[in-house]
């Protein structure tokens, strides 16, 4: 150990897209030295694959717009699950979050008073998401990667050393977050180059490792979503809440298996994309229920219509909410009336002429031309739902974005729970990751400011250098590459968009099965840029995020967001008041129910009375609120 | 359907290395990167690679395929004949970390060396007022994924490891353009530090840059020409120098 690698920093951050880029912009300015550590190279966080737009009521296109309108979209969209707290400091502050990143030099595009432009998107009333054509993430990541080179160029002409305060570790994957009596001491990983070992001591670490995508055979996320943090925060003693809820997206591509899972844009349904089965059927309108009957046409002659005339039509059902869609398309493959490929089929070339499709969806014309060899001018596209995001996570404090029970920790974005309750409106996570990645930044640096050095022992150091070790010492174990391939089957058929209880219990026995083979894995070649080494990290993490999305799926019986059950279908208002709350002990994943917290009296009342009693036990209702 | 697809794959380090042939299963549809994956999960499992959102957003994947600086995820495997063997490099102008990933701190470095955006000083949150039209020039800038395929198809660095010093490459010259034609920055003299700081002398305009660019940034037409050409112009007329930076600040409310 004499020659190790060692690092000292006040605050570690885990993760370079949005949320962590923020907290580690709000850690420095707070005058604290920083390391930031990403398992891509700098800028290239998953976060730059976002595309529609960061929601911030700044209403600039609709005046009426404002954070309590913003709020109740969000606990809406939610289902009413989400940290009612939460959703309200995202909501009041996402409009400084998006004008700070102008000052920092971010370009968004504006409307015709010069302001940030702000359109439309499924859930929110007004026109809300500041946007820069449709690749928002690249602008957002861009202006914090180059904040942060602002800050560097500083510590430069104040201290004579570019990286004297703040530091990026890229391609160096965190595979612990060590405890010292019982506090956060440091994280312990490896760089991905070399394979060779490092120490960071910390104060404090946050964890923004985004999502968990990769766990599922079909995603939209790239491969930095196996849920590393989740598993980190986990393993040191953290919970994760609501791990059950997981947005899948309806329209992903399915076809060729290169391109499988990237994101088909909403618009193209938008634009009068129908969709079609096997046989020709135009399904959804089997599929309209009973709540929205009186705002979706059942017959097709009135919802073509509708595109010419909106005001006496009622709208057509494939632009129904994101999850109607998605189990929609999944009920017609299962029930064999799919695509070759497993989807169902996408057209707009019907409706459309070649000439107005290419001006008005030019990226998806691009996008299938090019990688499916499909002409959308022409012929429809396959298109099947895709894993997008996962709403669970870390457990926190929402004010300081603390993980609860574990001193010195903290989260932020994607890997953070709580926020999104049990559906995601899209739009909502970049302003979450600026929110919260901010707030993260503030409550680490107080903890910091706060607590001295909290060295890392020995045997810490050990036990986590034999864990790295481990996987090379063996010959002839199980391949991770096949075993990451059978996890994907597993989740994909039985913890995906619609869940039977049977189902799950079966899964939770076959993730058992895979992580006990999973501790004896082999790995080819030496340590130095080995992905089979790589995976073989990530696909523990991946384990365990399934096992805490099995054990609570099968625990909520009820249908809501992102969580369907067949033999529970419908939402339960009894459900509403529960958490789930996933913890671990070294062994498995246990989870159990939490009530939420009330909503404080003067957010309750910012809802229509009728509203809330379609989420809340008349109890409740009488209650109004909890002070 | 599936085929075979002869593979020749660079493997080595930075002490040496070598070209390997391969003959891998290619379905219908698939990129390079595919074929890629699955020589790396069926034959060779520690095959280093870089990638992330295969998609073409993020930039990652940049390699030499049969010699052209690619990305890997943007290429169809169908675009090479069947018979074809395809040919895959690590990036000639930084140096090999091992097999097809290399080096790129080049770029991060240079980045470090540009000063970066200067808001105006009186201008608070929310304040800003652009036109459209006048961002649109630094948005197409903004598009660029770092992928640093311009970067490693520049002459001036590709085999000249003496030019990096004062080279900072078509990638930093939009993003000195970028922030040069920024309505809100304050910064002055961009292009004159361009040219004798950050090595525009050097370019001399063959286009090879923008030829690769996966995000189709016209780099020498909107970015390089034009600073070239007003740093002439600066030179020899002060009244216009001044006039362009009267315009710029137009935009401020
Ligand atoms: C195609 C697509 C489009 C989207 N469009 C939108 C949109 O329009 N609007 C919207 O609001 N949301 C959108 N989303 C969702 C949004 O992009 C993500 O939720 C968000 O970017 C997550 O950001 P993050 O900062 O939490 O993490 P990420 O951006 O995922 O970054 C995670 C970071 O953690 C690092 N990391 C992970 N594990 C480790 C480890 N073990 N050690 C070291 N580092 C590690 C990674 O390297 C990376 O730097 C979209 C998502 C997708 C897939
Ligand atoms: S135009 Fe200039 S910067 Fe671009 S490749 Fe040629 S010499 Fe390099
Ligand atoms: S300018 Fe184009 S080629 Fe150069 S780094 Fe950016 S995206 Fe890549
Ligand atoms: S992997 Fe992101 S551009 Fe190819």
């Amino acid at each position: 150990m004499t020659n190790l690698e060692k690092y000292k920093y006040d605050v570690v951050v885990i993760g370079a897209g949005g949320a962590g880029l923020r907290a580690a912009v709000e850690a420095r300015e707070s005058g604290l030295s920083v390391a930031i550590i990403c398992k891509s190279l700098f800028g290239k966080a998953h976060t730059v694959m976002a595309e529609g737009g960061a929601a911030a009521s700044m209403g600039n296109v609709n005046s009426g717009d404002n954070w309590m309108v913003h709020f109740r979209d969000t606990m809406r969209g939610g289902k009413f699950l989400n940290h009612y707290r939460m959703a309200e400091l995202h909501a009041k502050e996402s409009p400084d979050r998006i004008w700070e990143l102008e000052v920092w030099g971010a370009l968004f595009d504006r409307t015709k008073e010069g302001k940030i432009s702000q359109r439309n998107f499924g859930g929110h009333e007004y026109p809300r998401l500041a946007h820069v054509g449709d690749r928002t993430g690249l602008e957002l990541i861009r202006t914090m990667q180059q904040r942060i080179v602002a800050l560097q160029q500083q510590d430069a002409r104040d201290h004579g050393n570019a990286e004297s305060h703040m530091k990026v570790f890229s391609e160096l994957t965190v595979t612990e977050v060590i405890k010292e009596n019982g506090k956060v001491a440091g994280v312990y990983g490896y760089w991905r180059e070399s394979g060779s070992e490092v120490l960071f001591e910390a104060k404090s670490v946050i964890i923004a490792t985004g999502g968990v995508g990769k766990t599922f055979k079909i995603t939209s996320n790239s491969w930095e979503g196996t849920g590393d943090g989740h598993a980190l925060a986990l393993k040191a003693g953290a919970n994760l809440v609501d791990m059950e809820f997981l947005q899948f997206h309806p329209t992903g591509m399915v076809w060729p298996p290169s391109v499988r899972g990237i994101l088909v844009t909403e618009s193209v349904r938008g634009e009068g994309g129908i969709l079609t089965n096997n046989v020709g059927e135009r399904f959804m309108f089997k599929y309209i229920p009973e709540v929205f009957k009186n705002i979706y046409a059942d017959n097709e002659a009135e919802a073509d219509r509708w595109y010419l005339d909106q005001d006496n039509n009622r709208r057509p059902p494939e632009l129904l909410p994101r999850d109607e869609v998605a189990r929609a398309i999944n009920s017609e493959v299962k029930a064999g009336r799919g695509s070759e490929h497993g989807g169902v089929f996408l057209d707009v070339s019907k409706r459309l002429s070649a000439e107005v499709i290419k001006k008005r969806l030019p990226s998806m014309w691009h996008q299938f031309y090019e990688l499916a060899g499909v002409d959308i001018t022409k012929e429809a596209m396959e298109v099947g739902p895709t894993c997008h995001y996962v709403m669970g996570g870390v457990e926190v404090e929402p004010d300081t974005a603390a993980a609860i029970g574990v001193p010195g920790l903290f989260a932020a974005g994607e890997v953070a729970g709580g926020m999104h309750g049990s559906n995601r409106l899209g739009g909502n996570s970049l302003s979450d990751l600026l929110v919260f990645g901010r707030r993260a930044g503030m409550g680490a640096s107080e903890y910091a400011k706060k607590n001295s050095e909290n060295p890392v022992s020995d045997a810490a150091l050990k036990a986590a250098a034999a864990r790295i070790e481990a996987p090379f010492s063996r010959t002839g174990g199980e391949n991770a590459y096949s075993l990451h391939a059978e996890l994907q089957e597993i989740t994909h058929n039985l913890v995906g968009i619609i869940r039977t209880g049977s189902e799950l219990q079966e899964a939770i026995e076959k993730i058992a099965a895979i992580r006990a083979r999973s501790a004896n894995i082999a790995v080819a070649g030496d340590r130095k840029f080995n992905p089979g080494f790589h995976l073989a990290f990530d696909l523990d993490n991946m384990l365990l995020v399934a096992e805490s999305t099995a054990k609570s799926a099968i625990l909520r019986e009820e249908s809501r967001g992102g969580h369907t059950r067949d033999d529970f279908p419908g939402m339960n208002n009894k459900w509403r008041q529960v958490n789930h709350i996933s913890s671990f002990d070294g062994d498995k994943v246990s989870v159990r129910a939490q009530a939420l917290l009330p909503i404080p009296k003067e957010l309750f009342d910012l809802f229509d009375i009728h509203e809330l009693e379609k989420y809340m036990t008349p109890e409740e209702i009488t209650k109004g609120g909890s002070n | 359907m599936a085929r075979k697809l002869k593979l020749r794959i660079w493997r080595g380090d930075s002490t040496n290395g070598a070209l390997q042939d391969v003959v891998v299963d290619a379905n219908e549809g698939e990129v390079v990167l595919d074929v890629i994956h699955r020589v790396q999960a069926t034959q060779m499992g520690d095959l280093a690679v870089r990638w992330n959102c295969k998609a073409g957003k993020c930039g990652s994947c940049s390699m030499e395929i049969n010699g052209k600086p690619r990305l890997a995820c943007m290429t169809q495997v169908s675009a090479y004949g069947d018979d074809e063997t395809i040919t895959v490099t690590p990036l000639r102008a930084f140096p090999v970390i091992k097999d097809l990933v290399t080096d790129v701190s080049f770029n991060y470095r240079k980045a470090m060396e540009i000063p970066s955006y200067s808001h105006p000083a009186n201008l608070k949150p929310g304040e800003a007022r652009m036109e459209q039209i006048d961002v649109e020039r630094s948005q197409e800038f903004r598009k660029c994924i770092e992928c640093f395929l311009c970067q490693d198809t520049c002459h001036v660095i590709r085999d000249h490891e003496e030019n990096k010093k004062s080279f900072a490459g078509p990638r930093f010259f939009i993003r000195i353009a970028e922030l040069d034609m920024h309505p809100l920055d304050t910064l002055k003299n961009r292009k004159k530090t361009a040219q004798e700081e950050h090595g525009l002398g050097m370019c001399n305009i063959t286009k090879c840059c923008t030829e690769v660019c996966p995000e189709h940034i016209r780099i020498t037409d909107n970015a390089i020409i034009p600073m070239k050409e007003r740093v002439v112009d600066e030179k020899y007329d002060p009244v216009r120098w001044l006039g362009s930076k009267i315009r710029k600040r137009e935009g401020i409310v």
